[in-house]
């Protein structure tokens, strides 16, 4: 339960640091940063994410053992949700749409937010509104 | 400075639904018989009883062909989950804690996405979502996100109760 938090905190502070440097190269450099943390954590694994790592290897030795083991599938999903929308925001930097940019690091920065501060997974909570979406039955 | 704006706007916003959302989360919250007077045309032939429940979103029974499993003798929990919930773990366990301790309760969880036709019936928009039913199968409350565990037993009191 830890782990998640710290890593949602992290992601919290990166994306808004994104925020107030969008604009330069600074910006466009660790968006392209924390993309990338986002597809290791999505398509390698939620072990593999450099900030769980760093929070592995700095922090968990220095707390009691953990009571609670969080399964590694909501977490994964929402890293992949992470990814659409920071490497969506690096493409719109790039090609100069960076009212977009700003619009999608917005929201990545409100759903890490929401998971750092109050534990909620806003991607993993749009799933099955998602499920229902794409798969309406015919003639419905 | 659009940075900073933008930050204190998404940051404003986010608290306000967290906070909101803390506040609502796992009630329960009853569930309108649809056996109650219904003002619909009087002995109207037309009125079709299996939508006019759909409609209501709730009173609707479920059987356990449906759910897939046996019903509770005096009442069940019917738990909807994904994969990718991290509540719903923590949902199960109050559900099966309580199923133990109250006799006649079953904990039934469903896999929404194996289930999607029940899940739009019901309307569930995420999980978990949970569902008290009457002996009869019948929905008396509805809780969207982790229930408390003490909510679950005054829910269970209320629908066991005569």
């Amino acid at each position: 339960m830890r782990g998640p938090r710290f890593v949602a905190t992290v992601t919290t502070v990166v994306l808004a640091v994104i925020l107030l440097t969008l604009e330069t190269p600074v910006g466009a450099v660790l968006l392209a940063i924390q993309a990338l943390v986002f597809a290791i954590g999505a398509f390698i694994g939620v072990k593999a994410q450099p900030y769980s790592i760093v929070f592995r290897t700095l922090v968990q030795p220095r707390l009691a053992p953990p009571s609670e083991f969080e399964d590694a599938a909501p977490p994964r999903f929402a890293f992949l949700v992470g990814f659409i929308f920071t490497a969506g925001a690096f493409i719109s930097l790039v090609t100069g749409v960076t009212v977009l940019a700003y619009v999608l690091v917005a929201m990545a920065l409100a759903a890490a937010f929401l998971n750092a501060a109050f534990g909620f997974c806003l991607g993993c909570e749009m799933y099955l509104i998602g499920r229902r979406v794409l798969s309406r039955p015919t003639g419905a | 400075m659009r940075g900073l704006v933008l930050i204190l706007v998404v940051l404003a916003a986010a608290s306000a639904f967290g906070l909101w959302r803390r506040r609502t989360d796992g009630q329960m919250r009853s569930v309108a018989p649809v056996s109650a007077p219904v003002p619909v045309g009087d002995d109207d032939p037309e009125v079709d009883v299996t939508t006019a429940s759909l409609t209501e979103h709730g009173g609707e029974r479920l059987t356990a062909a449906a759910l897939g499993a046996e019903l509770g003798k005096s009442a069940t929990l019917v738990q909807f989950s994904t994969a990718f919930c991290q509540p719903c773990r923590a949902t199960r366990r109050i559900l099966d804690e309580v199923a133990t301790m109250v006799p006649g309760t079953a904990h039934i969880e469903i896999d929404a996405e194996a289930h999607l036709d029940l899940v739009r019936r019901l309307d569930v928009r995420r999980t978990p979502t949970v569902f008290v039913l009457d002996s009869t199968g019948v929905i008396a409350k509805r809780a969207v996100g982790l229930p408390r565990k003490a909510d679950v037993i005054a829910a269970l009191g209320q629908v066991i109760a005569p």
